[in-house]
């Protein structure tokens, strides 16, 4: 594992730049816990402060202090957003996989359900579900629904696969040795299988945290716990571009998209490192 | 088209290959490799013949004739060693002068492949696939290539009329025999044929190497034709070059390298073929082929060979000339065949 | 006596094409054939593409079902065969080799784990030590040892090589039958002896009857106890293997005979020679 992490960071300028860029987001995120403010809390301080010495990235019309909002706002959003996506990838897998796998009358059943599900408009079907659950709605259930509605596209691309690698000469071997279907699956089948669940986890990720910026905009969601779609909301409210307090606005996004980008960074750097056909290359194959 | 007296005169060298050495240089995340897939092969092809060259997947054939043809891409390189046509007075060298290959193939060279039916695009009509692939090499007008393109089949024995089917609509080796003739209505005076026969059924099979043999003759072209099946060989080649781990280990006329084999290599190539009638047993070469990035010193071959003796593991035998070949060995000559 | 394996009448009818235009492709048409208990043969089935050959053994091993006519393996009918349960049991006494040695394992995943999983699942080899010892003595059945292939990958190994590995671990489980579905036709031809004499020890040493599916006359003339030769779905001619194709008396079975080409330069041109001029005639 340290050994594969050197060779990367050695070899690979995508994954150099990646790692160090969500490494020091990660850093920066985490330091919430020791934030000097509650970061509930509002007119803590003096509002609409520029960037200075004291706020270094500017306080809020709310009188928080910018720095420490997106330090836990990135936080809850990265949390939000990994959890969707991994639940999401989870779904798709198992899903795409089996389907592939058994072919024939199972993989019909289990695709009209995924066409079904991808019929099916997201931002409405997310807000009946908050309408209905109002007061128990939280986070964690706004992340398992919305990863419910975005495994979809992506369990056809990793059925279409699954479906060649069924035909493939080594998995009827696979099939003779006795191994069963979830041995199959899990060791002969998820190698070839894991690239596109990467690939897809940076698109899902993106969807699952524009969602969350959306309904946050929207005022959906618990606006007093920081997110980087709140901030944006609350900002929206305050009206921040047309006061000039500029800084309200800039620095989130900045945020998420270095955010993004060094998430994006890793995701083509570990692709291109697992990809089958570089992994071959690299064996002498 | 040339007539057959025409044919049969052309004689002289068409292809001079000269020390040719090309690697695949490949570094994945720190692993560097290099494979000798063409290890100093000098050979060359004369006029109106049929060279066959013979050798286990992985010996590198394949890399052999993708190098001559100058098909090469990163990280197969040419290390050394020169590729050097004479198409009538074009002279191309092909490493020489970077981009002289593009204009004279199709024109004078040409690459039938296995499974090279499948250039045929499915959803067009056949006389489609023709119009794209040769009518811009032809420097032809439609009214004139139309009936270039007829005529060539119904030399070739093929009816023109399958110009308007649909590949799918056609068997394996009907496709075969049409990409064979597509590729060949310029008329080039050299073929690469890489194991055109290997997936085609037994039946089909003759038919294919008919064909082809039609198109040399009638054309006075001369062709490498690549497979490890050395029965294709024994009907097809006017000379045999046997390739074993990136080197030519022997060649001669085809005869002589079935009757009288000098290289224990050869010789066993020839003598574990199972013959109908013969039920004798007959044995398998012990060991592997060795593996090109990591080969074994001296002659490759030693580590299999049952006539091996010390020298051979350290001296790399050179190939030398023979009354009608040339052959690597320290201990030429001395095999048996059974 | 009782029989290994017995193909009684056995059809197999493919519907193909669309909603519009359904076509039906006979596949397989009604073929018998029985191997005996007691004394193992290998038993070869020869035909060109679309013969039916493959058919034949994916019905035998149970993965398409017969559309009319019985599989019996020990008596019972393969189509019963369905549970998990079942399957391992039927599997433990038949094993599949393939036409691809380069497929045959996983190009990601070391190659001694097929044999390990085999001998896990089939011969209740529980513990690491007695999985390697039910691998080696496999291994050494066909000339090779687990030392040689312990840890290494499918990209590391010559067709030949691969092959034989694939024949050891369908001999984990110590099967009665092996089907072999073209399994030298990917292989070298300076490799593929040691295929083929492989096969004659298993039967000879062994006691393993082997279904050899091939469209290669000379290397079944080389091992075949009985042949059958098929065309479009109909077995043309069956019988002893060098009595058929010494003397082939059906049309097809012929034609196959006569498209072999001999090892040798001067017959084999002539014979090329010979089909040109009579092609030549065709079209005259």
């Amino acid at each position: 594992m340290f050994k594969v992490l050197r060779d990367l960071l050695r070899y690979n300028r995508e994954f150099l730049i990646g790692f160090i860029l969500t490494a020091s987001l990660v850093i920066y995120a985490s330091l919430h816990f020791f934030s000097p403010y509650d970061n509930t809390a509002i007119y803590l301080l003096p509002p609409d402060m520029p960037p200075s010495p004291d706020y270094w990235l500017g306080t809020t019309s709310r009188g928080q202090d910018i720095f420490w909002q997106i330090s836990a706002a990135l936080w809850n959003t990265m949390t939000f957003g990994i959890t969707v996506t991994v639940i999401s990838r989870m779904l798709a897998l198992t899903m795409g996989m089996i389907s592939g796998y058994i072919g024939g009358r199972g993989d019909r059943v289990l695709m009209t359900i995924n066409d079904t599900l991808i019929a099916l408009p997201n931002l409405p079907i997310l807000l009946l579900v908050y309408f209905v659950m109002r007061e128990q709605m939280n986070w964690a259930i706004l992340a398992v629904v919305t990863a419910c509605l975005s495994w979809n596209y992506d369990a056809r691309i990793i059925r279409s696969v699954a479906l060649s690698l069924r035909q493939r000469e080594f998995t009827r071997h696979a099939v003779y040795a006795g191994m069963s279907m979830p041995q199959v699956l899990v060791r002969q089948h998820m190698p070839y299988v894991m690239p596109i669940v990467f690939f897809t986890a940076m698109n899902n990720l993106i969807f699952a945290i524009g969602i969350e910026v959306t309904l946050a905009v929207l005022g959906f969601i618990d606006l007093n716990r920081p997110t980087i779609g709140g901030m944006i909301n609350w900002a929206n409210q305050h009206q921040a571009i047309v006061a000039g307090v500029w800084w309200w606005i800039a620095f989130p996004i900045i945020a998420i998209v270095l955010l993004f980008l060094g998430l994006f960074l890793l995701a083509i750097s570990i692709n291109e490192y697992i990809d089958p056909r570089s992994r071959l290359a690299r064996m002498g194959g | 088209m040339l007539t057959t007296a025409e044919a049969e005169q052309r004689t002289g060298t068409v292809l001079e290959v000269k020390n040719l050495k090309a690697y695949y240089q490949m570094n994945y995340f720190g692993v560097q490799r290099e494979v000798r897939a063409v290890d100093d092969i000098t050979l060359s092809i004369k006029r109106n013949e049929v060279y066959g060259i013979a050798g286990e997947s992985s010996s590198g054939k394949s890399s052999l004739i993708k190098t001559i043809a100058g098909a090469i891409n990163p990280p197969l390189r040419v290390v050394d060693g020169s590729v050097k046509f004479d198409f009538d007075g074009n002279f191309v060298d092909v490493y020489g002068e970077p981009g002289s290959m593009n204009s004279a193939r199709w024109r004078h060279l040409s690459y039938i492949m296995q499974g090279s039916m499948n250039v045929l695009n499915p959803v067009r009509r056949v006389k489609r696939s023709f119009e794209d692939f040769a009518f811009e090499h032809m420097g032809l007008s439609k009214a004139e290539f139309w009936p270039r393109v007829r005529q060539h089949l119904e030399k070739l024995g093929l009816n023109p009329n399958v110009l308007e089917a649909y590949p799918h609509q056609l068997s394996g080796g009907m496709r075969q025999r049409l990409t064979i003739a597509l590729a060949t209505v310029c008329e080039p005076e050299f073929i690469i044929a890489d194991e055109p026969t290997t997936a085609l059924d037994v039946l089909v099979q003759q038919d294919v190497l008919g064909l082809i043999k039609d198109v040399q003759e009638r054309m006075g072209s001369s062709i490498i034709f690549v497979t490890h099946d050395m029965t294709v060989h024994a009907a097809i080649a006017d000379r045999i070059g046997i390739v074993y781990a990136g080197r030519l280990v022997e060649e001669g006329p085809s005869i002589d390298i079935f009757r009288r084999p000098q290289h224990p290599y050869t010789a066993h190539l020839i003598s574990s073929l199972p013959r109908l009638g013969d039920p004798k047993r007959r044995q398998a070469l012990a060991g592997k082929p060795p593996n090109l990035a990591d080969p074994p010193p001296a002659c490759r071959f030693h580590p299999r060979c049952p006539l091996a003796i010390d020298k051979c593991k350290t001296d790399n035998p050179p190939l030398v000339a023979r009354e009608t070949g040339r052959v690597a060995c320290w201990r030429a000559g001395e095999v048996e065949v059974s | 006596m009782s029989k290994l394996l017995e193909l009684d009448q056995v059809t197999k009818t493919f519907q193909i094409g669309g909603l519009l235009d359904r076509a039906t492709l006979q596949a397989v048409k009604g073929v018998s054939f029985d191997i005996d208990d007691a004394k193992a043969e290998i038993f070869t089935i020869v035909g060109e593409s679309g013969s039916g050959k493959t058919t034949i053994a994916k019905m035998i091993l149970g993965n398409e079902v017969p559309t009319t006519g019985t599989i019996r393996f020990e008596g019972r009918d393969v189509t019963t065969v369905r549970k998990r349960r079942d399957r391992l049991d039927f599997m433990k006494r038949v094993q599949p080799i393939f036409q691809n040695p380069f497929e045959a394992f996983n190009p990601l995943t070391p190659i001694d784990l097929f044999l390990f999983t085999t001998a896990k699942q089939f011969c209740g080899a529980k513990t690491r030590a007695e999985q390697e010892s039910q691998a080696d003595k496999a291994l050494q059945h066909v000339g090779l040892s687990l030392a040689e292939i312990k840890g290494r990958y499918s990209h590391e190994l010559s067709g030949g090589q691969l092959q034989r590995i694939a024949v050891a671990r369908a001999l984990i489980p110590e099967p009665k039958l092996i089907v072999a579905d073209e399994p030298v036709s990917m292989v070298d031809a300076s490799l593929r002896m040691s295929i083929v004499n492989l096969f004659q020890h298993l039967r000879d040493d062994l006691g393993v009857s082997i279904i050899y599916i091939t469209h290669d006359l000379a290397t079944a003339y080389y091992i075949s106890d009985r042949v059958i030769i098929m065309h479009r779905g109909d077995v043309v001619e069956a019988g002893n293997a060098q009595e058929v194709l010494d003397n082939p008396k059906h049309e097809y079975s012929t034609a196959l005979k006569n498209a072999v080409l001999p090892p040798d330069p001067e017959r084999a041109s002539a014979a090329l020679r010979h089909r040109r001029a009579e092609r030549q005639a065709e079209r005259a």
